[in-house]
């Protein structure tokens, strides 16, 4: 049977339509089941009339967005959500002129000061590192010890029990793993740790990198409980300068918040391996984390810089996965799985901080 | 954010209900309750808010035809979903652009993989334009005769009367003729 085209188009669009008896449907079946053809032309109709649907339901579709759409003050909205720079970046940005002139004054009283004062030429500026050295006060209790005896004439000493050096470490696992400063633990002979609620425990250092200043410490007391896992990530990537960053830290015996910023990409004398940071350091937050807003370490804190007042440094959390990495495996006894996710992203500093005080110690060295 | 705006944010099955319902309502507060978040992703990843806008409807549209098709499954966040479809959008806009520096975009949300969804929503959106072409270019009374019969159901009578035919095998042929040229313009392209 030869049809015509459109006669062929009306049948599809009636069955389609539901619009047949009973017999045309089962007639109209069989041609399609006899002719490919037909089947195929029924295939491409509906898809093609389909399309036309669909067109005209996207046009209104779109016609309710764009009139949803004009009610927003887009502007207002945008301006609102501009990422801003950071108050280092901005007032950078609007005073540069002013800074560089005052940062041109202040080198020259520098150097005029070192080549009057002759450290220019002999001597490096010293580089503080901040384990917090207690030998000073030692000397002055062992004077007055003296001056005790010499008024009561009774000889009785103590074993000297105090900490020789304080610094901070924090948790790299729930299992004991703790790192903190190679120059904190060096030259000690105990090292023990103390958490928030004021417990220590005796550690073992089971790896250090002198060349990235980190020390590895494993917690070896039995009365030692994991502590679960740690809240926030290591970071694998650079940050970017000007972002907020923060250390928690004992620089005396209660735990200390330090804000600041990201202000370099280098440390001492242009070292790469470190950041340059604007924080608030007191000698013993040495081996603190540095962590960023989302609550991801991104480095440890090693060493303030004498001349500029506000300048610290951190090793960057790159070097000390680094160093970890090299830890021999031999040397552990549990393994390392360090978390790559943090918890707290989303968390407020507060809160982020109340998680993270569980995880930070006090790393004290007793040296006898 | 949103507290300052005062935008109520409706809860995911309410939208997936109202979506199904044609509800205008639902659908405006779907579009103002997630559209500040796309800005955001746009402006801070070298965009502009006229293409935040494009992009977040298209992101609307493929959610829309998702649920209308049935198959928006509540396993993940609505916001997790349009904000995965326009981040996706996104760099393969930038991609063409050449404006791509390469490297990750700024994120502010959490995302998931839906690059053989939005494939597929390309695939077909292409169909509907170039349908939208093939239209625009079919010419009237062709156009009309077309949209009335397959777009609005309107019976050949109707047809009929409407354009003065003075019958309805005429109608028919002339609907017919203006089908063919429709199908070869639209294969044309």
């Amino acid at each position: 049977m030869i049809m015509r085209e459109n006669q062929l188009i009306e049948l599809i669009e009636r069955y389609l339509g539901g619009e047949m008896t009973a017999q045309e449907r089962e007639d109209f079946e069989a041609l399609r089941k006899n002719d490919a053809s037909v089947d195929a032309k029924m295939a491409e109709h509906k898809d093609l009339t389909s399309l036309i649907k669909q067109y005209n339901e996207r046009v209104k579709l779109e016609t309710r967005l764009n009139a949803i759409h004009d009610e927003i003050d887009v502007h207002t909205l945008k301006e609102d959500l501009m990422a801003h720079p950071s108050w280092i970046v901005q007032m950078w940005r609007n005073h540069h002129s002013k800074i560089s002139v005052a940062a041109s004054v202040a080198i020259l009283a520098i150097l005029l000061t070192l080549f009057v004062t002759g450290d220019l030429s002999n001597k490096d500026p010293r580089f503080q590192q901040l384990k917090a050295d207690v030998e000073g006060v030692k000397r002055q209790q062992r004077q007055l010890g003296e001056q005790q005896k010499n008024i009561y004439k009774t000889v009785k000493t103590a074993p000297v029990t105090n900490a020789k050096f304080r610094g901070t470490g924090f948790a790299l696992t729930g299992n004991g793993y703790i790192v903190t400063n190679f120059h904190v633990v060096n030259g000690g002979d105990s090292v023990y740790v103390q958490n928030a609620e004021g417990t220590s425990f005796h550690t073992k250092v089971v790896y250090t990198d002198p060349a990235y200043d980190v020390a590895i410490l494993q917690v070896n007391d039995t009365s030692f409980k994991n502590i679960g896992p740690v809240p926030y990530a290591f970071k694998k990537s650079k940050s970017d300068l000007g972002e907020l960053v923060y250390t928690l830290g004992f620089p005396g015996d209660d735990v200390k918040y330090g804000p600041g910023a990201l202000t370099g990409a280098s440390g001492y004398r242009g070292d790469t391996t470190e950041y340059e940071v604007y924080i608030p350091v007191n000698p013993g937050n040495s081996g603190g984390p540095l962590l960023d807003d989302k609550g991801n370490i991104i480095g440890v804190i090693n060493g303030k810089q004498t001349q500029t007042s506000g300048a610290a440094f951190a090793v960057k959390s790159r070097y000390l996965l680094k160093a970890i990495q090299s830890i021999p495996s031999d040397s552990l006894t549990k393994s390392i799985n360090l978390n790559t996710k943090s918890t707290m992203a989303n968390l407020s500093r507060t809160k982020q901080i109340e998680k993270l005080r569980n995880y930070v110690f006090m790393v004290k060295v007793y040296n006898q | 954010m949103n507290n300052q705006l005062n935008v109520e944010i409706p809860s995911d099955s309410e939208v997936i209900i109202g979506i199904l319902n044609n509800s205008d309502s639902v659908l405006k507060k779907l579009y103002l309750a997630y559209f500040p978040m796309v800005l955001q992703l746009i402006v801070n990843n070298n965009g502009d808010e006229d293409e935040a806008k494009d992009i977040y409807q298209e992101a609307i549209i493929v959610l829309y035809n998702k649920i209308k098709r049935g198959d928006f499954e509540l396993s993940s966040k609505l916001k997790t979903y349009i904000y995965s479809v326009c981040r996706r959008l996104w760099l393969k806009r930038l991609k063409q652009l050449n404006r791509y520096a390469g490297g990750d975009i700024k994120d502010f949300e959490e995302f998931l993989p839906v690059e053989e969804e939005v494939e597929r929503h390309e695939e077909r959106d292409l169909q509907i334009s170039k349908m939208g072409e093939a239209l625009k270019l079919l010419g009237e009374p062709c156009k009309t005769i077309m949209e009335d019969f397959y777009m609005h159901n309107r019976s050949m009578q109707d047809i009929c009367e409407r354009f003065g035919y003075t019958n309805a095998d005429n109608a028919k042929t002339q609907k017919y003729k203006c089908l063919q040229r429709l199908k070869k313009l639209f294969f044309q392209q």
